[in-house]
């Protein structure tokens, strides 16, 4: 498959990492895996690390968005950390900004929920 | 180069998307685009085929998507096509944030996207004949050589 998550279960965060190319076919498994996690109840936070995101197109947004309402739901946060240029775009053009937690990287990320709570 | 083209078509299977964005971008490299124009190109050609897949074909695999494009000078024409359903409602398709399709976690911003990525995008459609997309840009690290 040409995207790859990984899961690691921080103190504050469930940090979830995106590899390779998030578009309609893939955003489905990003989609079920991180609601099982966020479902599971193992997570108040989510860290969406997406340094090593190749290509992204409105597919992603959309599942971001979808997470992002999930983890809201639950009374949890989400911060996205590690936009390259053209996620940052998109991002941008979108209005996700507005409503999305963004920080440099994880650490920083992490950092962040340990400020707010 | 003048009057270079090249078409595709292949199954509407959303693991089709990956290959034709990649073929796509591989066609237009010809031209000497920059990684952010290139970059365009695939996100713009991700959009209007999966448009094609969940809109177009309401995800059936049995339809056929169509793409050309054509290199004349430094500007490409893409046109990427279905012969699904159709857009009932063109202006709202095109509305930033619209779906038809909430529920499928969609973001509504397939079309602002090409729209910001391209310089022209048109659309023609019929209902029950399909959608036709027809878009293009100019490749701008070529200009100079064509100035």
């Amino acid at each position: 498959m040409s995207l790859q998550i990984e899961f690691e279960h921080g103190r504050k965060a469930l940090i979830v990492r995106l590899k390779g190319e998030l578009d309609h076919h893939t955003a489905e498994a990003v989609k079920s895996r991180m609601e099982e996690a966020i479902e599971s109840g193992s997570c108040r936070n989510i860290v969406l690390s997406m340094k090593d995101l190749t290509f992204m197109d409105s597919s992603g947004l959309g599942v971001i968005l979808g997470r992002y309402k999930q983890i809201s739901a639950k009374g949890g946060k989400m911060v996205v950390c590690g936009l390259n240029p053209p996620v940052h775009r998109l991002f941008e053009m979108s209005g996700l900004f507005k409503i999305l937690s963004v920080q440099e990287n994880e650490r920083q990320a992490v950092a962040s929920l340990e400020v707010v709570s | 180069m003048e009057g270079n083209f090249m078409s595709l078509k292949f199954a509407s299977k959303s693991e089709n998307e990956s290959f034709a964005r990649v073929t796509v971008a591989a066609f237009i490299s010809q031209l000497d685009p920059t990684l952010d124009e290139l970059t365009d190109i695939k996100t713009v050609v991700s959009e209007a085929v999966t448009n094609a897949i969940i809109h177009g074909y309401d995800n059936n695999p049995e339809g056929i998507v169509t793409i050309t494009a054509r290199l004349e000078g430094d500007t490409v024409h893409l046109t990427v096509e279905d012969q699904g359903r159709g857009i009932e409602d063109v202006e709202q398709a095109r509305q930033p944030l619209y779906t038809s399709k909430p529920e499928l976690e969609r973001s509504g911003m397939g079309f602002t996207i090409m729209e910001n990525f391209m310089d022209e995008v048109e659309v023609e459609t019929a209902r029950g004949k399909g959608t036709k997309i027809i878009m293009r840009k100019r490749i701008e690290s070529k200009k100079a050589l064509f100035n």
